[in-house]
């Protein structure tokens, strides 16, 4: 029981480190610029240039924040 | 449609995937070492030949919209991760660190797997492979020549691969810091392209899309290191 629940622990803690990594506002930047994306297709709208422009902003305030 | 125009329509389609699947794969291994991206890599192929094996024509059946959206995101978070750390150590380092290799700088464990690039071949190899196999299916079953499908993807993926496995020493000597900072630049370009298709938004060009990300994530990643090393330097200067 303890070996499963220490490889659950270790199996989350990869996952977490993986998508949330130095600064989690780099993957909670992709996941809202993904939202308005899917809703502007709702809408009519060919959204591609979206994700591309959002990814470029995060990164330099990713940069900015752990640069400080 | 004739065997040989299946196997040549096959090659190139099937080429644009695997290329994207080799530049992951050595670039995932040039950072992080070889043995846990080989292992990733091999794994992915493995449940890619059991998934063509088992389902066969009913591949086409995957919902491959929602498989493109989930790894592009994951690789897109990741890409973009790598991209701020290599725009920071060019930034501060320049373009020192030729060929080093350090596996505590990157965090890789010294034993045992190294998931995060077993995790990147593994999803790189995977999608790509089911690609490919959509594509041998579609032309292979459309034109009644499946075995000329096959065989026009296997050449694509024995050419590319090779090409990959030669290339893989000139890789080796790029810069330390800017080969963090170009597999960061792939994989975000990767990422986004595959994630934004995986909402069912066309890219205007189609595959051609993906060298118009390459060279944003490029132009973003050169303004920035420009504009940090302008600040660092005026911080030297006081």
């Amino acid at each position: 029981m303890t070996l499963v629940l220490r490889w659950l622990r270790a199996f989350g803690r990869f996952w977490y480190d993986f998508v949330v990594g130095d600064d989690w506002t780099v993957a909670a930047t992709v996941v809202v610029a993904l939202l308005a994306t899917w809703l502007l297709r709702g809408a009519g709208m060919s959204a591609w240039w979206l994700l591309p422009a959002a990814a470029g902003a995060v990164v330099g305030l990713s940069l900015r924040r752990t640069m400080r | 449609v004739s065997g040989s125009s299946a196997f040549v329509v096959t090659f190139l389609a099937a080429a644009v995937e695997v290329i994207e699947m080799v530049i992951i794969v050595v670039g995932v291994g040039s950072i992080r070492g070889w043995r846990s991206t080989w292992l990733g890599a091999g794994t992915g192929l493995a449940v890619l030949a059991v998934l063509v094996l088992v389902f066969g024509a009913a591949l086409r059946a995957v919902p491959i919209s929602a498989l493109r959206l989930v790894i592009g995101t994951l690789l897109l978070i990741f890409g973009l991760q790598w991209l701020v750390k290599g725009i920071r150590r060019v930034s501060v380092n320049g373009l020192r660190g030729m060929g080093e290799r350090s596996a505590t700088a990157e965090n890789v464990p010294v034993s045992g797997v190294d998931w995060t690039a077993f995790v990147l071949s593994f999803k790189g190899v995977l999608l790509e492979g089911l690609e490919v196999a959509f594509i041998v299916v579609s032309v292979g079953l459309a034109g009644q020549t499946l075995g000329s499908a096959v065989l026009g993807a296997v050449a694509a993926f024995v050419v590319l691969a090779g090409a990959g496995l030669l290339a893989r020493g000139l890789v080796q000597r790029i810069p330390r810091s800017a080969l963090q900072l170009i597999v960061g630049t792939l994989l975000s370009s990767f990422g986004t392209f595959w994630s934004v298709q995986g909402l069912g938004i066309a890219w205007p060009g189609n595959d051609l899309a993906i060298l118009g990300l390459i060279g944003w994530y490029v132009l973003t990643a050169a303004a920035y290191v420009a504009m940090l090393r302008s600040g660092l330097a005026k911080k030297v200067q006081r």
